[in-house]
């Protein structure tokens, strides 16, 4: 788990070019600077490819924050 | 900053890291700037991000101005002062098929189709019209990708009713406009969806939550056709393709392995495939791109792989020639030089990685696409960066654009025919018909290992043996290719025969079954007893021998006027003669070329 907050952390630092961007499972849109609805589709996209992973409709909605984003990439790497 | 990296884009590098690369790209210097007013029907912030790179990797600093998403008729129509305020050099309506105010309807009639086709037509028309008396831009303007859901099936494109019909239809009238509209520019989102594949390019999800209707691939295909549209519309587009030679144009070292042996022609897939790409280069050298050759090579023995038969491309199709030992970027600015253009409209074609990377370091504002090194791929990889995109055909291309189309008449002109006869004389065949020579000996030994049905013999040959026959005066050995309207169909048949007195014995003969009915045999007898004559003999004879395969070609010595001098009953195999002193040529229907090996 640890791991893929790195990863998706690198993630983060490409999309918002921002190299030494840290994030933690706490982090969410009002703590992270930039972090706008045009940034969000970026990121999304980005993980998205990243993983070969889709997120349903309503999925996103609920996520409060990195943590909640990384529990639900987690479980949809591990039923692949 | 590294050129590597920039001058070969890939979407995957744009789509994670395009705020470091935009940032990156700003730091270079002479950018020209360039202002683009954005009217989208969808979210359009993903597509001009990637729009952004592309054109900064061209050297244009684009400035834009982007509607609210779904406000394109707003904006244009309603409030063009704000697009006018913007004071842009380039309008462009991106705009997709969920756009689309009033579908027909599966109800809809043949007579009623026209008025909703007409109705959706008037209201780009407005939006047209009103940018142009706003703003006197220039507009782009994209036509429609089907529909993502074609629920009459087959039918969709048949029904007055099918949404897949009205696109067609407005589709085709938006391309009227855009041929009549001086200020229209379409670009075809239709093809380029198409191309990505419709499955692909739709993706519900994002259009349900971000307005986007397509995936971020689709988005980035949009954006380099645009790309590339913006710059043809600048008079950016690229004009020169500078080509290398060995196993760019041709397969193999010419210096090593000498003009004969070159992969070039229809002989095998690979050589099909080198040929494959020369018609492209020649393709784009008709529509107007000048073709330059840049090659470590000897002058004479690199002009020599053009006097190959095989090749499309000859000497005369390139503007400029420079084949030495001088490092490539040198001969790139002396190219440039003598076709009095910038290195900036050259794209640079090579198999070797390290040459393409001393191009790209040395001469950054040259293209050069990274094509690898299967030639199957070169011209796919060179079409998807759309270096030389054209907005518009000059008097030139136009007057070639006539020719082709007096072609397609007399095409269409013959699709009934009375006879066979007239049918064969409208194919336009003609043989090049000739001793066997240095550059055909393989093909020669591969067609005698392969032809199994139009064989009279099956006699297998190695190479060797081919090789040597082509020395033995005491043999004559024929190669015959074909050509017709449709195009080359390479080498197909090979007659071989020994001399013994004043006989000609005939060892082999076969043909391929591509050209089967064509008359080529006819062809291949004529050249023969011709040369049979010249050498002073008097007779022909050939065998059948018959195999489980070759039945097809049981009474073809028959056919050809031969009369039977014997059968083996238990083998089936027979024997024919043909009076060389009354024989008289009979081939009608396929001008045969004047020889050239003697």
């Amino acid at each position: 788990m640890d791991n893929l907050l790195n990863e998706v952390q690198n993630i983060f630092r490409n999309v918002f070019d921002r190299p030494d961007l840290m994030i933690s499972r706490e982090s969410s849109a009002s703590t992270v600077d930039d972090w706008d609805s045009l940034n969000h589709i970026n990121l999304i996209t980005a993980i998205s490819k990243a993983y070969k992973v889709k997120f349903a409709l309503g999925e996103l909605e609920e996520l409060k924050n990195v943590g909640d984003l990384l529990d639900l990439l987690h479980s949809k790497i591990k039923s692949k | 900053m590294q050129h590597k990296t920039m001058s070969c884009l890939a979407f995957d590098d744009i789509l994670l890291s395009r705020k470091r690369l935009r940032r990156e790209l700003l730091a270079c210097p002479n950018l020209k700037d360039v202002r683009i007013a954005v009217l989208g029907g969808t979210t359009t912030t993903e597509m001009v991000e990637f729009l952004e790179i592309l054109l900064l990797r061209d050297g244009l600093r684009p400035t834009f101005y982007q509607s609210e998403y779904g406000r394109y008729y707003e904006d244009a129509v309603l409030e063009p002062e704000l697009v006018a305020a913007f004071r842009p050099d380039i309008v462009y309506l991106h705009t997709c098929s969920f756009n689309l105010r009033e579908y027909p309807g599966v109800a809809c009639s043949e007579n009623e189709l026209d008025s909703f086709v007409s109705a959706e037509l008037s209201r780009f028309r407005a939006i047209w019209t009103s940018l142009h008396n706003s703003v006197r831009c220039q507009i782009i303007q994209n036509n429609f990708e089907l529909p993502s859901t074609a629920i009459l099936g087959n039918l969709d494109t048949v029904s007055a009713g099918g949404a897949t019909r009205f696109i067609l239809e407005l589709n085709r009238r938006f391309a009227q406009d855009a041929s009549a509209i001086p200020y229209l520019t379409l670009q075809d989102q239709f093809g380029i969806s198409a191309r990505l594949g419709l499955n692909q390019w739709f993706d519900a999800t994002r259009w349900f939550s971000y307005k986007i209707s397509n995936g971020p691939e689709g988005s980035f295909a949009i954006a380099s056709s645009c790309a590339a549209l913006i710059r043809a519309l600048l008079g950016r587009s690229r004009k020169v393709l500078v080509l290398d030679l060995d196993n760019t144009l041709w397969g193999g070292v010419i210096g090593d392995d000498g003009v004969d042996q070159l992969v070039l022609g229809r002989e095998t897939p690979l050589a099909e495939a080198y040929t494959a790409f020369q018609e492209y280069c020649l393709s784009l050298r008709a529509r107007g791109v000048l073709l330059a050759v840049c090659s470590k090579n000897d002058d004479e023995i690199a002009r020599q792989g053009f006097a190959h038969p095989d090749s499309v491309l000859k000497l005369e199709h390139f503007s400029a020639f420079k084949a030495n030992w001088e490092a490539k970027p040198e001969n790139i600015l002396a190219i440039a030089e003598e076709l009095n253009l910038g290195v900036d409209s050259f794209v640079f074609v090579d198999d070797n990685p390290a040459e393409r990377a001393i191009v790209e370091a040395q001469l950054p504002q040259v293209a050069v696409p990274d094509v690898g090194s299967d030639v199957t791929d070169y011209s796919s990889i060179i079409e998807s960066y759309r270096y030389f995109e054209p907005v518009s055909l000059g008097e030139e291309d136009l007057a070639r654009a006539n020719l082709y189309a007096e072609n397609a008449q007399r095409a269409t002109l013959s699709q009934t025919f009375s006879n066979y006869g007239e049918y064969l004389d409208s194919l336009e065949m003609t043989a090049e018909i000739d001793a066997f020579c240095p550059t055909y000996l393989e093909r020669i030994a591969q067609l005698t290992n392969k032809s199994n049905q139009f064989n009279l013999t099956t006699r297998r040959y190695t190479l060797a043996e081919i090789d040597a026959a082509s020395r033995n005066s005491q043999q004559i050995g024929l190669y015959g290719k074909l050509s017709d309207r449709f195009g080359d169909n390479g080498l197909v048949s090979v007659v071989l025969g020994s001399i013994d007195d004043r006989r000609l014995y005939l060892d082999l003969w076969l043909m391929s079954c591509r050209v089967l009915k064509r008359e080529m045999e006819v062809a291949m007898l004529d050249v023969m007893v011709a040369r049979a004559r010249a050498r002073g003999l008097s007779e022909l004879v050939g065998c059948y021998l018959p195999t489980a395969k070759n039945n097809m070609v049981a009474d073809h010595y028959e056919k050809l006027g031969f009369s039977s001098l014997s059968r083996n009953e238990e083998t089936g195999a027979t024997t024919w003669s043909l009076d060389i002193a009354r024989y008289e040529p009979r081939s009608r229907h396929i001008r045969v070329l004047e020889p050239v090996h003697g």
